[in-house]
């Protein structure tokens, strides 16, 4: 999966303020398809890392209530403009995207 | 943060340099993949799930934590919440909903440096409180809000 996370990250008085949107089903497994009357299988990001200087700034463990293409923002201290922002993802199916972004 | 995982970077530090790759960040989050707490995200019911994800079920209510989200959510598919933590060294924050099917829905990690701030969308069956949990020098803290749910977002 190629460039599925759009991140954003900008410095503003010391903080920087973090965006992204994954594209992602986010599919719960309780879902059911009206055709068969099966269920879509589950397929959903279970974990996220983003890095700042090789040190987790922040890492999530999700669970199925995230809602499809997931947004997550969140803000952390100590980063400047330039410095390089690193986002990954895994689902439960062992699938992975990472992403590095320049802090403006 | 959850104990499994605790004992797990424990257990990798002591077998020497795998400990100190993880650290570092450099093996791929697949490899810390196992710490996924399971149990917890598949509970269907509240005080498993937090007892799971962040090892104790014991919570206080505080004032201290700032949860936003719709008064009213016209589509519970995508919920917006935002969880402020005004409590010093803020270690983790939960979202739980306690009316869906698995309750659990994340919790967020934060470095020493981040912000005790995250803000997603998720999901919502029913109409139901939404509950942010944060964790700090141990203990738990939460606070919760009704979110009115018109139409629900699993099933479909």
């Amino acid at each position: 999966m190629a460039k599925s996370i759009k991140v954003r990250a900008k410095v503003k008085n010391g903080e920087t303020v973090v965006k992204a949107l994954i594209s992602h089903p986010m599919e719960t497994g309780q879902r059911k398809n009206k055709k068969t009357g099966k269920k879509f299988p589950a397929h959903f990001i279970q974990e996220i890392t983003c890095t700042h200087n090789g040190a987790d700034v922040l890492t999530a463990d999700w669970g199925t209530a995230i809602s499809k293409n997931p947004y997550l923002s969140f803000k952390f201290n100590g980063a400047k403009s330039g410095d390089t922002l690193k986002m990954s993802w895994v689902d439960n199916k062992g699938e992975s995207d990472s992403i590095e972004a320049k802090i403006k | 943060m959850n104990n499994k995982r605790r004992s797990f970077i424990k257990s990798s530090a002591a077998a020497g340099a795998f400990g100190v790759a993880v650290s570092a960040g450099l093996v791929t989050p697949r490899a810390v993949m196992a710490a996924w707490p399971k149990a917890a995200f598949e509970a269907t019911d509240l005080d498993t799930a937090v007892k799971g994800a962040l090892g104790d079920g014991a919570m206080t209510d505080s004032s201290d934590i700032a949860l936003k989200a719709p008064e009213i959510a016209e589509n519970g598919a995508v919920v917006p919440i935002t969880v402020t933590s005004n409590i010093p060294n803020t270690e983790s924050i939960s979202i739980l909903i306690p009316e869906n099917p698995t309750p659990l829905t994340a919790t967020f990690n934060l470095g020493s440096n981040t912000a005790g701030f995250v803000s997603t969308r998720v999901k919502m069956s029913k109409t139901s409180d939404v509950v942010a949990v944060v964790k700090s020098g141990g203990k738990l803290y939460s606070t919760k809000l009704t979110v009115k749910v018109t139409i629900g977002g699993c099933g479909g």
